[in-house]
C-alpha cells in the first residue's frame, strides 16, 4: 500500500515534469513556424537587386503583364535614417541619464527615475507614437515650427528615441553597477575629479555591456512599427538628403505592414522578403549581443 | 639600521599630518570618535587594533575619500604641511595623499603600462616621454621594473596578486604624492608577496610618509617607527612601536597584543 | 571651528563640500538626462490631455461607455464617438492571451529552472528569448498569413463542433452563423499569448533562480518528489516575483497593436463571438489613425490617453510588486 502511494508520487512528479516540457515544446512552435515561414516564402525575392531597388509599384499578374518585384532599398534607407535620428538623441541622454542612476542615483529621487523608467518601458509603443504627434501637432499649432514635421521621419525618430531612452538607461545603469566600487576608488584615489573617474574608468571598465545595451535598444527601435504608422507612414521614393527631414520615408517594418495588408501579390512576396531580412537582422544582434553579455557575466539579464 | 632610531631620543620631526578631533560617520553611526593625532614626515606609522575598529574609516578620511560613500561624513581637521585638507579641493588632496587599497585593484581595461600612467594621463599630464620617465622611476620605486618591464602591454590584471597589488602602489606613486595611505596592503596575499611589501614600504620611508592599516602586529612590529592603536573607534595610544610593543602603557593594549582579545 | 568631545547621539554639521566645478557641471548633464526619463512620462499625460481637449469636453466621461465610433453624420445617425468596443476587445484579447500564456510561461519557468537537465538549459532558454526577439510587425505577418487562414479553415471550424456544443460554458465557442474568417479575438489572444511568453517565462524565471536553494534540499531531504519540491517549497517562495511577471506580461498584452490589427478584423462592435472580428484600442488607433482628422482624430487620442491609463495603471502595479522582491533588482524591459 505504501510503496503504491510512493509510486503514484513520482508517477506524478514525471507527469508534471513532462507536461512542462511540453510547454517549452509549445512555445518553440510558433518560433519555428515563424522562421520556417519567412525562409521559405522570403528567399524567393532575395536577389541583388531586392536590396538595390526601390519598392515596386503594386502589381496583380493576373490583370497585368511585366509585374516587378522591385527592392527594399527605399526602405533600409529609412530603417538607417530613423535609426540614425533615434540613437542621436537616446543614446547620450539614455547613457548619460544611466550614469547619473549608477553614480549619484544612490537616494530617494534615484529610486523614482529608476520606477519611472520601469514603467515608461512598458507604455505601448502606439501610445508613445500619439504622444509625439500630439508634441508636433501642438508646437506646430504653436508656429514654432513648420506643420510638415509632424508626419515626417523626425518625428518618427524622435517617438523611438522615447521608446529607447529608459530601455539604454537602465541598461548603462546595470552595466555600470557591475563594474567594482574598488575600481572607481581608485581612480579616485589618484586624485582625479570624479566626473573623469567615471567617464574615462568607470565607464570603459564598463564599456562592452554599455555597448550591448545600446545595441539591444537599437534593435528594439529597428523592429518598431506602431509609431511609424502614425508618424512617418511610408514613401515609395528613396530619400531626398536636400528636402529635409520633414519628409516621409518607408521603414522595413512599416513595409512590411502596408505590403500585409494589400492584395497584391508582388509586394505580398516583397513583405515576406523584408519579414526574412528584419527576422536575420534581429536575431543576429539579439544573438550576439546576449554572447557578448554571457562571456563577461556569466548570464545576460536583460530581457 | 633604523631600529636604533628608535631607541635614542629622535629628534624633534615636523609632522606631515596632523589630525585634529576628528570623528566619522556613516549616516547616524559614528564610527571615529574625536580623534586626535600626529603623523611624522619620512617614516612608517602603523595603525592596529580589532577589526571593526575604525582603522580604515579613519585613513580613509585623510585623502577624504570617505566622504564618497552615500551617508558618510567626517568632522574635524587634518592638517596637511599645517593646511586643513576638509578646507581645498579633495581632488587635489588625493593628489598628494595617495592610496593603495585591501584588495589589489589595478584597472581592468588596462596594461600595466597603463595603468601606472593613468594617473598623470587623467590628471592632464600628455607628454608621453614624461610619462614614460615617471612610469619607469615608479615601477623600479615598487621594485617591479624588473618583472615587468619585457611585458609592458601585458594587462595588469594578468598579474599575480602581489604583483598586482605592487602595481598598485606604482600607481600610487606615479602621481608623486607626499603620504602614502596603506589600507591592509596585505591581507590578500601570500607570505611571500607580504615580505615584499614589507621591504617595499621600508624603502618607501625614505621619501614618503607612509601610514599602513593592518590587523598583523608582527608586520607593525616588521616595518613601522610609530604604531597607534585603535579600538572602538578611539586612539588608545601611541608611540614608539617598540614602546607600545614592550611597553605599553594603557592596559587595553596590553591585552590586545598579547593577544587576550581581537 | 571648535573641536570639543562629540555628544553622543547628537551629530555635529559635516564638511562643508565643495564640488570640483568639472563634477558640478557632470552631476547637472547626467542628472538632467536621467530626469529626461520623468520628463517623457509627465509630457505624455499632458499632451494627450491637451491635444484631445475638444474631444474630452465634448463626450466627457460617456466616452467610457459609448458603443458607436461614427464619424459621418448622416440624418439618420450623427457623430458620435465611444470607446465601449475597443476597451472591451483589449480586455478580451489579454485575457484569452493571459488564459493561455500564463501556464505556458509558468511551466516553461519550472521546467528551465526546476527540471531541466543541465545540458537542456541552455539551448532551451537561448529559443525562448530568441522568441523575445522577434518584432511585432513578423509576428503580424506570420499571423496574417498563416495563422490567420489556419484558424479560419482548421481551429475555428473544429472548435465550435468541439467545446462549441457543450452548453453554457462551450457559449464563447459556439458555432458561427457566418462562417469562420479565422480573424477575431480568439486569434488574436493567441497571437498575444505567444508573444507575452518570454516576458512572462523570464521574469518568472528570475523569482525562481531567487529561491535560496537549501529551502530546495531541505525539502528533498525530507523525501519530496522534484514536484513536490517546486510545489512545496519554490513556489511559495517565488509567487511574488510571479505574479509580478504575470502582471507585466499583461501590461504588454494591452499595449501589442501590430501583431493584433492584423489578425483582429477592425470591426467597432462588441463581437459576440470568439471567431467574428473585433478591435482593440491599440488596433483601432492603428487602423484609423492616419486617414482621420478633426473630431475623429481627438477622439482616437483621447482613445490612446484610456490605453495610456490602462497601461500606467498595470505596469505600476507590476513594478510595485516587483520592487519588493530583491531580485529584480535592476530588471529591465
Amino acid at each position: 500500500m505504501k510503496f503504491d502511494r510512493d509510486t503514484r508520487r513520482k508517477l506524478f512528479s514525471h507527469v508534471v515534469s513532462v507536461a512542462c516540457l511540453l510547454c517549452v515544446g509549445i512555445a518553440i512552435i510558433p518560433l519555428g513556424s515563424i522562421l520556417y515561414e519567412s525562409v521559405l516564402k522570403g528567399i524567393v525575392v532575395i536577389n541583388w537587386s531586392f536590396f538595390t531597388e526601390n519598392q515596386p509599384l503594386p502589381c496583380n499578374p493576373q490583370f497585368q503583364s511585366g509585374c516587378q518585384f522591385g527592392g527594399i532599398f527605399n526602405s533600409i534607407e529609412g530603417t538607417l535614417l530613423l535609426i540614425g535620428i533615434s540613437a542621436a538623441i537616446a543614446l547620450p541622454l539614455g547613457i548619460l541619464g544611466g550614469i547619473y542612476l549608477s553614480e549619484f542615483g544612490r537616494h530617494r529621487f534615484g529610486d523614482s527615475l529608476r520606477f519611472f523608467a520601469d514603467v515608461l518601458t512598458g507604455v505601448p509603443s502606439i501610445v508613445v507614437g500619439i504622444v509625439v504627434f500630439s508634441l508636433f501637432f501642438l508646437l506646430a499649432q504653436q508656429g514654432l515650427i513648420p506643420t510638415n514635421y509632424t508626419l515626417s521621419v523626425l518625428s518618427a525618430g524622435v517617438a523611438l528615441s522615447f521608446i529607447m531612452i529608459p530601455i539604454v538607461a537602465r541598461t548603462c545603469e546595470e552595466a555600470l553597477a557591475l563594474v567594482p566600487n574598488s575600481t572607481r576608488e581608485a581612480a579616485l584615489a589618484l586624485g582625479v575629479p570624479k566626473w573623469k573617474a567615471v567617464t574615462s574608468i568607470v565607464l570603459s571598465t564598463g564599456r562592452s555591456a554599455v555597448m550591448t545595451g545600446a545595441l539591444l535598444a537599437i534593435a528594439r527601435a529597428t523592429g518598431e512599427t506602431a509609431p511609424l504608422i502614425i508618424l512617418d507612414a511610408g514613401s515609395q521614393f528613396s530619400f531626398q538628403p536636400s528636402a529635409g527631414l520633414h519628409q516621409p520615408t518607408s521603414s522595413l517594418p512599416f513595409s512590411i505592414y502596408n505590403w500585409v495588408q494589400s492584395a497584391y501579390p508582388n509586394w505580398i512576396a516583397d513583405a515576406w522578403g523584408a519579414t526574412l531580412v528584419l527576422v536575420v537582422l534581429m536575431l543576429g544582434i539579439s544573438v550576439a549581443a546576449r554572447l557578448a553579455l554571457r562571456n563577461k557575466y556569466g548570464e545576460g539579464g536583460v530581457v | 639600521m633604523d631600529e636604533s632610531g628608535t631607541l635614542v631620543a629622535s629628534p624633534p620631526r615636523s609632522a606631515k599630518l596632523q589630525v585634529e578631533g576628528l570623528s566619522a560617520y556613516y549616516g547616524s553611526k559614528q564610527v571615529i570618535q574625536d580623534l586626535s593625532i600626529d603623523f611624522d614626515d619620512k617614516s612608517v606609522t602603523a595603525i592596529i587594533g580589532p577589526s571593526g575598529c575604525g582603522k580604515s574609516t579613519f585613513i580613509r578620511c585623510l585623502n577624504r575619500i570617505h566622504e564618497t560613500v552615500p551617508r558618510a561624513r567626517a568632522t574635524g581637521r587634518v592638517l596637511l604641511d599645517g593646511e586643513d585638507v576638509y578646507t581645498i579641493d579633495p581632488v587635489r588632496v588625493r593628489r598628494r595623499v595617495g592610496m593603495v587599497f585591501q584588495k589589489p585593484n589595478p584597472f581592468p581595461t588596462m596594461s600595466i603600462y597603463g595603468n601606472v600612467a593613468s594617473g598623470l594621463r587623467l590628471n592632464g599630464v600628455r607628454k608621453p616621454a614624461l610619462v614614460q620617465e615617471r612610469v619607469i622611476r615608479s615601477l623600479k620605486q615598487a621594485a617591479m621594473w624588473d618583472e615587468v618591464k619585457e611585458h609592458l602591454d601585458a594587462p595588469g590584471v594578468s598579474l599575480s596578486g602581489g604583483q598586482q597589488q605592487r602595481l598598485c602602489i606604482a600607481r600610487a606613486l606615479a602621481v608623486e604624492p607626499e603620504v602614502l595611505l596603506m589600507d591592509e596592503p596585505c591581507s590578500a596575499l601570500d607570505p611571500i608577496a607580504t615580505s615584499k611589501i614589507e621591504d617595499l614600504i621600508f624603502d618607501l620611508k625614505r621619501d614618503y610618509a607612509v601610514i599602513i592599516v593592518t590587523h598583523n602586529m608582527q608586520q607593525a612590529a616588521r616595518v613601522a617607527d610609530k604604531t597607534a592603536f585603535l579600538y572602538l573607534g578611539k586612539l588608545i595610544e601611541y608611540g614608539d612601536t617598540k614602546e607600545i610593543f614592550e611597553r605599553p602603557k594603557v592596559k587595553l593594549t596590553e591585552s590586545y597584543i598579547t593577544g587576550r582579545f581581537g | 571651528m571648535s573641536h570639543g568631545p562629540t555628544v553622543a547621539g547628537v551629530t555635529p554639521p559635516p564638511h562643508r563640500r565643495r564640488t570640483h566645478p568639472g563634477d558640478l557641471i557632470f552631476r547637472g548633464l547626467s542628472g538632467g538626462s536621467a530626469v529626461s526619463v520623468l520628463a517623457i512620462f509627465v509630457l505624455s499625460i499632458i499632451l494627450l490631455f491637451e491635444a484631445s481637449r475638444d474631444s474630452l469636453s465634448r463626450w466627457g466621461l460617456p466616452f467610457l461607455w459609448g458603443q458607436v465610433w461614427n464619424p459621418n453624420a448622416t440624418p439618420l445617425s450623427p457623430i458620435v464617438f465611444g470607446a465601449l468596443p475597443a476597451i472591451l476587445g483589449t480586455l478580451e484579447t489579454s485575457f484569452l492571451a493571459m488564459l493561455i500564456g500564463v501556464p505556458l510561461s509558468i511551466g516553461i519557468a519550472i521546467f528551465l529552472t526546476e527540471l531541466s537537465p543541465g545540458w537542456l538549459r541552455g539551448p532551451f532558454s537561448f529559443v525562448i528569448e530568441l522568441l523575445a526577439a522577434i518584432p511585432s510587425v513578423v509576428f503580424g505577418i506570420w499571423g496574417a498569413l498563416f495563422l490567420v487562414p489556419y484558424m479560419g479553415t482548421q481551429v475555428d471550424p473544429s472548435l465550435a463542433a468541439t467545446i462549441g456544443r457543450v452548453p453554457l460554458l462551450g457559449a464563447p465557442f459556439a458555432p458561427s452563423p457566418v462562417g469562420y474568417t479565422g480573424d477575431g479575438s480568439l486569434t488574436a489572444g493567441i497571437i498575444l499569448a505567444i508573444m507575452v511568453i518570454p516576458t512572462i517565462s523570464s521574469v518568472s524565471r528570475e523569482a525562481f533562480k531567487a529561491v535560496p536553494n537549501d529551502l530546495r534540499e531541505a525539502a528533498l531531504s525530507l523525501g519530496a518528489t522534484r514536484w513536490e519540491t517546486t510545489r512545496l517549497a519554490v513556489f511559495p517562495y517565488a509567487k511574488r516575483g510571479v505574479l509580478g511577471a504575470i502582471t507585466l506580461g499583461l501590461g504588454r498584452a494591452v499595449g501589442e497593436t501590430i501583431a493584433v490589427v492584423l489578425v483582429i478584423g477592425n470591426s467597432y462592435t462588441i463581437a459576440k463571438s470568439l471567431y467574428a472580428p473585433a478591435v482593440s484600442i491599440a488596433s483601432w488607433i492603428a487602423n484609423t489613425f492616419g486617414e482621420s482628422s478633426g473630431l475623429e482624430r481627438e477622439g482616437l487620442l483621447e482613445l490612446g490617453l484610456v490605453l495610456l491609463g490602462i497601461s500606467l495603471i498595470i505596469n505600476v502595479v507590476a513594478r510595485l510588486i516587483l520592487r519588493r522582491s530583491v531580485f529584480t533588482e535592476g530588471m529591465g524591459t
